[in-house]
């Protein structure tokens, strides 16, 4: 059976990566602190909760939701103005621009091109800015996970 | 509309039919039946795979035939309508895709439950999963048999119920006997088709005016009738107040309830990791942007080339724009090119929706054995294996939505798309949302989460007047009507995150801040995903 290492996948494949026109993200730091093994003997939701709370994750969080809640905000009301202005002002929305195009044909492309560039702008931000920090603490955690389980997991 | 395409379309969708069935035994070899397997695909499906599949999943009948249709019949108010469609993706890929897929493992139901005590969420979200896949289930079955009727000619109502019975037959064969991965395949091939068929009808209309776009539009709106109100909003959804509320209400639903489908949801965990959920969803948008954009060609091409009478007289909602426009652009009835054009547009619908319904099929089919019978099975009964249930679930699923599309098959049930989205939008996104973003979210929360906006947004619609007090509704006889609205979401999606954040507020648990943190790391980095 042909197998396909998710691992390799997650980190190898995709457009553009490493091509060098790319801004490469600053350095995450380590969820684990070198020198200290995991907590021994605690329970596998400590791990999550010392995870949480490490530097790392919190940078990870935060460049997510940096990107995410403007964004949302911004389709949100983009939309919703879109289609409020187009169901109560029909008339703004039939002024002419060029031809037979008017401000309802630019704003209707406009939501189309908004949506390809925000979904763009996302996976560009996902990938050089949280994917390789975030692959490190998946890695971090399991390996803290695996030591308090015990063995192989 | 009688002659050879009707010959043709039956043979190429015959053709269909047998490569589908090929596919789902093919896949089905050796397989040992395991709940990965069978909900989730073997999770080895490829971003594009999976963003062709989710496409295919996604654009139903409703997209292919009814967007260029309305289009054709209302100018501008189509575009605005298709709109929603695809601005929901964003969500979709924001807020959705990535996190659901490393927290979850086949279900939205997963994603809640690893948070809260188990067995009262499972039921809540499995219950409302169900919901949402039956309302959409239905309205494609119906839509399947007046397809045949409209593409065949033939109205009688023994063509219409054997096509109801045989799509809902070939469902279920596909569902119980390949699972996930033939689902899928059969979700490439048709999105694969439906692409096809779109750039070709859209590359002759551009061809048709030169690419002149400019000229199609003038054309169009020339031909309509309305003159530049054709290629303005307000033919169809303007007016007055109400009017102009309710298609507020329906893009809200369309934006917010997407994110909150089971069938697109569950697509999420076909694909390895994360990443691949996130790339499977950004070829999606792009596929779906992209036929969005030439069903909209091909709408004011219909209007122009075909003319809104002849549509009209084939059919009041002009659902046979694109065959009507496929047959002209051949070079109309008679011509071997138009026979073959109207052919496969025909046999592209019949794919179409049978693609659809065995995506929500699958879906609900895990609902009900991944999350309602592994918690309302009693105590100490023989335990089956999940996937047993899950195969016997589809059969059953498939037996209802039959009997419920029969019934209904008179019914005008375009409203349970919309019904369908808006329930999902109150009652399926807010728990999601509230369990992966909120600290202090609870048990009482996630249940009364998707309890206020289920219960609303049903008893709403029954109260519409799609359901009484109007000539168009369901039961025109009686009245009943206290809700002036179409669409319930502009008050039952905001009652859905009011009933969480009251449920959680109002609970004297307090909340796991471990179960908390493990949600939180596992969905932004992945960890422990399967």
């Amino acid at each position: 059976m042909r197998y396909r290492d998710p691992w390799y996948d997650a980190l190898a494949a995709g457009w553009g990566e490493g091509d060098g026109t790319a801004v490469p993200s600053a350095p995450v730091p380590a969820a684990r602190r070198e020198g200290r093994a995991g907590p021994a003997g605690g329970a596998a939701a400590e791990v999550y909760l010392e995870v949480q709370r490490s530097a790392a994750f919190q940078e990870v969080r935060s460049r997510y939701r940096r990107f995410v809640v403007p964004a949302v905000a911004v389709l949100l009301v983009w939309y919703v103005a879109y289609v409020v202005t187009a169901t109560t002002a029909p008339a703004l929305m039939a002024r002419p621009v060029a031809g037979a195009v008017n401000v309802a044909m630019l704003a209707g492309l406009g939501q189309f091109l908004s949506t390809f560039l925000l979904a763009w702008a996302y996976a560009r931000h996902a990938r050089l800015r949280r994917d390789r920090a975030a692959l490190e603490l998946r890695w971090d955690t399991q390996e803290l996970t695996r030591g308090v389980r015990g063995g192989a997991s | 509309m009688t002659g050879d395409h009707q010959t043709l379309a039956l043979l190429l969708f015959s053709a269909f039919v047998a490569v589908t069935l090929g596919i789902t035994t093919w896949v089905s070899r050796n397989r040992h039946g395991s709940a990965e397997e069978f909900y989730a695909g073997g999770r080895l499906f490829s971003p594009m795979e999976n963003g062709f599949a989710v496409a295919g999943d996604y654009a139903s009948a409703a997209s292919f035939l009814g967007v260029p249709g309305l289009i054709a019949l209302f100018g501008y108010d189509g575009v605005l309508y298709v709109v929603g469609f695809l601005v929901a993706w964003l969500v979709v890929l924001f807020l959705v895709a990535e996190l659901v897929r490393n927290c979850g493992r086949f279900t939205l139901a997963d994603v809640v439950a690893a948070r809260m005590s188990e067995r009262p969420v499972r039921i809540a979200a499995g219950t409302s999963s169900v919901t949402v896949s039956v309302l959409y289930l239905v309205a494609q079955m119906v839509g399947a048999g007046s397809l045949v009727a409209l593409l065949l000619g033939r109205t009688g109502g023994g063509a219409q119920a054997w096509t109801v019975v045989g799509v809902g037959a070939l469902m279920v064969i596909y569902v119980s006997l390949g699972g996930m991965r033939a689902t899928t395949w059969i979700q490439i091939v048709k999105a694969v088709l439906m692409m096809g068929g779109t750039v070709v009808l859209t590359v002759l209309v551009l061809v048709r005016f030169h690419g002149d776009l400019d000229r199609l539009l003038l054309t169009a709106a020339e031909r309509s009738g309305h003159g530049d109100a054709f290629l303005v909003p307000g033919l169809k959804y303007g007016g007055d107040l109400t009017a102009s509320l309710d298609f507020i209400s329906l893009g809200l639903a369309l934006v917010l309830g997407t994110a909150g489908l089971p069938h697109i949801l569950s697509r999420f965990y076909t694909v390895p990791t994360a990443r691949a959920a996130r790339r499977s969803a950004i070829w999606s948008i792009g596929l779906i942007g992209g036929f969005y954009l030439m069903a909209i060609v091909l709408g004011f091409g219909a209007a122009a080339i075909v003319g809104p009478d002849a549509l009209r007289e084939s059919n009041a909602a002009g659902n046979t724009a694109v065959p009507l426009l496929a047959l002209d652009l051949g070079g109309g009835a008679g011509s071997t090119a138009g026979t073959v054009l109207f052919a496969v547009v025909a046999a592209v619908a019949f794919a179409t929706i049978l693609a659809v319904v065995a995506g929500i099929t699958l879906s609900s089919s895990a609902s009900v054995a991944h999350d309602l019978y592994a918690s309302l099975r009693r105590r100490g009964a023989r335990q089956r294996s999940e996937v047993a249930v899950a195969r016997v679930a589809a059969a059953g699923i498939g037996v209802l939505a039959i009997a419920l599309g029969l019934l209904a098959r008179d019914l005008n049930v375009a409203f349970l798309v919309g019904l369908a989205f808006a329930v999902a939008a109150s009652a399926n996104l807010p728990v999601l949302l509230y369990s992966l973003f909120w600290r202090g979210f609870t048990t009482r929360g996630a249940v009364w989460a998707v309890y206020g906006g289920l219960i609303p947004a049903l008893v709403l619609v029954v109260l519409s007047p799609v359901v009484s007090g109007s000539p168009d509704s369901l039961f025109p006889g009686v009245d009943f009507q206290l809700f002036p609205l179409q669409n319930p979401g502009i008050v039952s999606v905001p009652l859905g995150f009011l009933a969480g954040w009251l449920g959680t507020v109002t609970s004297t648990e307090l909340p796991d801040e471990a179960k908390h943190a493990e949600t939180e790391v596992r969905s932004l980095t992945g960890a422990g995903a399967v």
